[in-house]
Order: C-alpha cells, then sequence, then structure tokens
C-alpha cells in the first residue's frame, strides 16, 4: 500500500517539473507527417468498419442475378461482384474482418507472449532455456506457414484464423520482451526495488514491464500491419472469413477467377488491404522514432 | 571458430526436437477423434480401427510421438492420404520448382534493394532518398497476392507479353520456364527488396560516419572509389547473410504466389494439402521448411564469421 503511493506521488512529482515520456513521445510523433496520415486513415477505416451499415446502402451479402459483374456505374460506384452484390458495401463491411483479426490476433499474442517473455527474461535458468528453445522452434517455421498449418488443423473460420495468426506471431513477442527484461532488469532502479524487499512478482510488473512498454508498442504496430496481411492471405487461400460474409482477401480470390471479365472487384480489395497495411507501417516507423531516447 | 560451430549444432538439437514436437502436436488440434477426420467421408468402423491402428493412435500420446519421429528420422514423413505417394517424395518432387523461383526473387530482391538503399544513403534527405523510402513501405504494404493478380492482369491480360499460370521446367525450355516464372520471382523479390534496402540504407549511413571512410576522403580518393571500395564492402557484409535469412519470408510468400500463378510448387503443395485435408503432407511441407531455415540460420553464422575476420580466432 505504502509502496504504490510512494509510485503515485514520484510520479506526479515527475509530471510537474518535467514533460512525462508518453507526452514528449506524442509531440515527437505529431510532427511526423506519415506517421500522421497514417494515423488519420486508420481512424477513417475504423469508422468505416463501426459506421457500414449507414455509410453504404447496399447489404453486403444480398445477390441479385440481374446485376452480376457490372461495371462501376453511379448506382454501384465500385461495381458488382460475381453474384451481383455491391463491392463497395463490401469493401467497407469488409473492414470489420481486417481491423479486427488484425487487432485480436496482436492481443493473443501480446497476452502469451508477454507473460512468458518476463518470466524467461527475469527467471532465467531451466524455465528461461526452456521458453527459448520453444521460440526458437516457432520462429523456424515462417510465420505464414505455420498460420496456414494451424489453421488448416483448427478449422476455417475467422476465430481460428486470428487463433493461427495470433499464435504465430507470439515467439515475436517473447523473444522482444525476454531481451528487453534483460537489459532492464540490471539497471539500478531494479536493483534498488529488490534491495527494498519488492517480491518478484511485482518488480516484474510494476517496475521492468512500463519501461519496455514502447518497444513493445512498437513492435505491436508493425505486427497489426503484418497480421492484416496474414488475415487477407488466410482468407485468399479460404481459411479464414467464410461467404458470404465479406472480407477483402477471399473477395481477391474471387476477383482472380474473373479477372478478364471484371478487373474491378480486384482493385478495391487490394487497395483497401494495402491503405490499411501502409498506415500501421506508418505508425509503426513514426512510433519507433518518437520512442527512441537516443534520437533527439 | 571450431568450438563455435559446435557449440551452435549442438543448439540447433533441442530446436529441432521442439520444432518435431509443435508440428507432431498439430494434428491434436484436430477437433474430435483424429481417426475419424482423417477417414474423412468413411464411416466403416473397420477402415477407422485400421486408420487408428496404422497411425499408433489407440497408444499413449509420447508413444504416438516416439512412432512418428522414428519414422521421419528414417525418411518417412507418411503417405499423402490423397494419392498414397510417399510425402517425402512429393516434397522432393515439388521443392525444385520453388527453389528456382526463390533463386530468381532473391537475385532480383539484390538487384533492386542493394542499390536503392546505397543511393539513399549516399543521396540521404534527397528526392532519391525520398523515392527510395517510399519503394520499401510500397514493399513491406503490398499484399503479394493482390500484386500478383494485378501483374497478372497487365502483363498478361492486357498487354499478352507473358503467360498467366503454369510452369515449364528449366531443363525443358529455358525461355519459356523464365518468361513463367518472371512474374511470380518479381512479386516475391519485391517485398525481399524492400526489407533489403532498408538494412542498407542504415548500414551505409553507419559505415559513411566512420573513421576509416573520413581517411579515405581526406586523402583525396574520388567519392567513386570511397563509396565502392571502402564504404559498401563493409556496409555489405551483413547484408548477403541477412539475404539468406529472407528465404523463410521467401517459402511463405511461395504459398500465394503460386496459388496465383498456378505454380505446381511447395506452396501449391501445402495449400493442396490443407483442402483435402490431407494432414501427413502439411506436416512434412512444415518441417521441411523449419529444417531448411534452420540450415540456412546456421550457414548465414557460419558465413559471417568466415568474413568478419574479427569473429575469427
Amino acid at each position: 500500500m505504502t509502496d504504490t503511493t510512494l509510485g503515485t506521488s514520484a510520479s506526479l512529482a515527475g509530471a510537474e517539473t518535467l514533460e512525462s515520456p508518453a507526452r514528449r513521445a506524442w509531440r515527437r510523433l505529431v510532427r511526423r507527417k506519415g506517421a500522421m496520415l497514417g494515423l488519420v486513415v486508420i481512424a477513417l477505416f475504423i469508422l468505416l468498419a463501426v459506421f457500414a451499415p449507414l455509410i453504404v446502402p447496399y447489404d453486403p451479402i444480398a445477390t441479385s442475378w440481374s446485376l452480376v459483374r457490372k461495371a462501376p456505374s453511379l448506382q454501384h460506384w465500385f461495381g458488382t461482384d460475381e453474384l451481383g452484390r455491391d463491392v463497395l458495401a463490401r469493401v467497407v463491411f469488409g473492414a470489420r474482418a481486417s481491423l479486427l483479426a488484425g487487432v485480436i490476433s496482436i492481443g493473443i499474442a501480446l497476452a502469451i507472449g508477454v507473460p512468458l517473455g518476463l518470466v524467461a527474461g527475469y527467471r532465467g535458468g531451466f524455465i528461461d532455456a526452456l521458453i527459448s528453445r520453444i521460440t526458437d522452434a516457432m520462429l523456424a517455421c515462417p510465420f505464414l506457414i505455420l498460420a496456414i498449418a494451424l489453421a488448416a488443423f483448427l478449422g476455417p473460420s475467422l476465430g481460428n484464423a486470428m487463433i493461427a495468426i495470433g499464435v504465430s506471431a507470439t515467439p515475436i513477442f517473447i523473444r522482444l520482451t525476454r531481451g528487453q527484461v534483460m537489459s532492464v532488469k540490471v539497471e539500478d532502479y531494479v536493483e534498488a526495488a529488490r534491495a527494498m524487499g519488492n517480491p518478484r512478482w511485482r518488480i516484474a510488473l510494476v517496475h521492468i514491464l512500463p519501461n519496455i512498454l514502447p518497444a513493445l508498442l512498437v513492435q505491436a504496430t508493425l505486427s497489426i500491419a503484418a497480421a492484416i496481411i496474414a488475415e487477407a492471405a488466410l482468407s485468399f487461400l479460404g481459411l479464414g472469413q467464410q461467404p458470404p460474409a465479406p472480407s477483402w482477401g477471399s473477395m481477391l480470390n474471387a476477383a482472380q477467377r474473373f479477372l478478364t471479365s471484371a478487373p474491378w472487384m480486384t482493385i478495391w480489395p487490394g487497395l483497401a488491404i494495402f491503405l490499411v497495411v501502409l498506415s500501421f507501417n506508418l505508425v509503426g516507423d513514426g512510433l519507433r522514432d518518437a520512442l527512441d531516447p537516443k534520437a533527439r | 571458430m571450431l568450438n563455435f560451430l559446435a557449440k551452435r549444432l549442438v543448439q540447433i538439437v533441442p530446436t529441432l526436437f521442439f520444432v518435431s514436437v509443435l508440428i507432431f502436436s498439430l494434428q491434436h488440434l484436430l477437433p474430435g477423434d483424429p481417426a475419424l477426420v482423417m477417414a474423412g467421408e468413411e464411416r466403416d468402423p473397420a477402415v477407422i480401427a485400421q486408420i487408428r491402428a496404422q497411425y499408433h493412435l489407440d497408444q499413449p500420446i509420447p508413444v504416438q510421438y516416439a512412432y512418428w519421429i522414428k519414422g521421419v528420422l528414417s525418411g518417412d514423413f507418411g503417405e499423402s492420404l490423397r494419392n498414397k505417394m510417399p510425402v517425402l517424395e512429393l516434397i522432393a518432387q515439388k521443392l525444385p520448382v520453388t527453389l528456382q523461383l526463390a533463386a530468381m526473387a532473391i537475385t532480383i530482391a539484390f538487384l533492386i534493394g542493394i542499390p536503392a538503399g546505397i543511393v539513399s544513403a549516399v543521396k540521404k534527405g534527397t528526392a532519391w532518398d525520398y523515392g527510395a523510402n517510399l519503394f520499401a513501405l510500397w514493399g513491406i504494404s503490398t499484399p503479394n497476392f493482390w500484386l500478383g493478380i494485378m501483374l497478372i492482369f497487365l502483363f498478361s491480360i492486357e498487354l499478352g507479353w507473358l503467360p498467366a499460370s503454369g510452369y515449364v521446367p528449366l531443363t525443358e525450355n529455358w525461355r519459356a520456364s523464365i518468361a513463367a516464372t518472371i512474374m511470380p520471382a518479381f512479386v516475391l523479390g519485391n517485398a525481399i527488396a524492400a526489407i533489403l534496402m532498408r538494412h542498407t540504407r542504415s548500414a551505409m549511413l553507419q559505415v559513411l560516419e566512420s573513421d576509416y571512410v573520413r581517411t579515405a576522403r581526406a586523402k583525396g580518393l574520388s567519392e567513386r572509389t570511397v563509396i565502392l571500395k571502402h564504404a559498401m564492402r563493409n556496409a555489405l557484409t551483413p547484408i548477403i547473410t541477412l539475404g539468406a535469412l529472407e528465404l523463410g519470408t521467401l517459402l511463405s510468400g511461395a504459398v500465394l504466389t503460386e496459388q496465383n500463378f498456378s505454380i505446381p510448387g511447395f506452396g501449391k503443395l501445402i495449400v493442396d494439402a490443407v483442402f483435402n485435408r490431407d494432414y501427413a503432407v502439411v506436416q512434412g511441407v512444415v518441417l521441411t521448411t523449419a529444417t531448411i531455415y534452420i540450415t540456412l540460420n546456421l550457414i548465414a553464422d557460419i558465413a559471417y564469421i568466415l568474413v568478419n575476420p574479427r569473429l575469427r580466432g
């Protein structure tokens, strides 16, 4: 209890005299045009996903035999697909699957990877050796191939694709957390916390974890980009979102079959994936520069 | 050096062990009774019992693993449920196709990524640097299966220059072979070029600020000699070993690109196996990829020591 009050008053005192690290990072991030552009595009796609039914007048799964593969027109800006569905409606609703998959799968990877990395880095010894070898083994299987194999065995669905991507991304976070913990745990303030008799879990959670958050944040942002591509790839192969629910990857799968007669089916879902992934990469790169303590 | 090699080799053993456990446990993710799943449409209890006996599914899991790993170590990866061919034979048949693609992709990646990285570092802050960075962002953010479809649209459907799909072995007709693989190789190489460009750029920037480059300039050497002879050589050594490690990315990418271009390689093998519920093939492919990756990692480490005299001895 005493510790908590001490911790809070210390950080309050810090905020009064100095700019907090988070605020400094934000100030640096705002100066980066690329990162800001990325944030705006991500915000736009989130709005599209949330308010999808209010934005497009068409049902993304309503088929119509009289509208099969119609070129873009005033009624259907992005054209219609092989079952007469509105491509714009499917691109807008597809944002839900992609963004959810990106965020949830990396959430899974963080939830498993960070605690394991903390334990491995902080405890060392046999547990560390065991966790590290398992991490090596998972990293030896290329990310997407592991995700495909997991999704294949779990069965095709959006939920299973998220689990497969999340588990495949986990070793990156174990390794990153472990490395960060190893470098932080020898710092004087951790030594001081230990000398004061804090229990191990408290040192790990209160003294070490907050100091490795910046590195985790950068990696998580860049990994969301990779996870969105992975979800699109699994859906493209038929292992993600199942028809008729819209997803950018499965739209591209259908589009490839009608490339000669309906090229518009290809452009929009691909462009949507590209824009979202590019934005997460821009924000990730910007965050890395903004959070780098060496950069001025 | 020998000491280091021995240590690295010993480290590989537990990694390979865990890889095998990981791949073996995949089949226990199957919902329900694996024998029922493997039997597929078949509902005959005799067939299911036979599958159960054949895969030792009636034994405890560690015993099942022992049987499985014993087979794998003697080159028996099981057989494909679909066409009854040994998995190892299937892999040996498909791997050369993907290796050709991978070799072409890596060549394209080096040809684009390294010059782009050098130019952007040497001309830091100019339009060249800006352009190269944009190219890298584009390469990292473009889903390669989309790029594949767009290239097919442009070069096969609109212009009619290249075949949209299919594969011809190099030994049969090298021109047709190159024509059939150049687009997929570019798609695969493009993403890796972007990664190589970023690494080359930062390595070059670091080297250009070093003392010996300043000395070389002070001696009055031309900028060209300084960059090509002094800076580049040192900056590129880590990049070359990094290229080897990108093979993992290549094998992942090949899964989608081979699907795009209907190339009968390693990637298409795993996708077809997934859809035919041919689990032994899926396991075999993942195990082979992991083994290739671990071996390449080792070779990259050794190469790094060989080219860096400071690490020898």
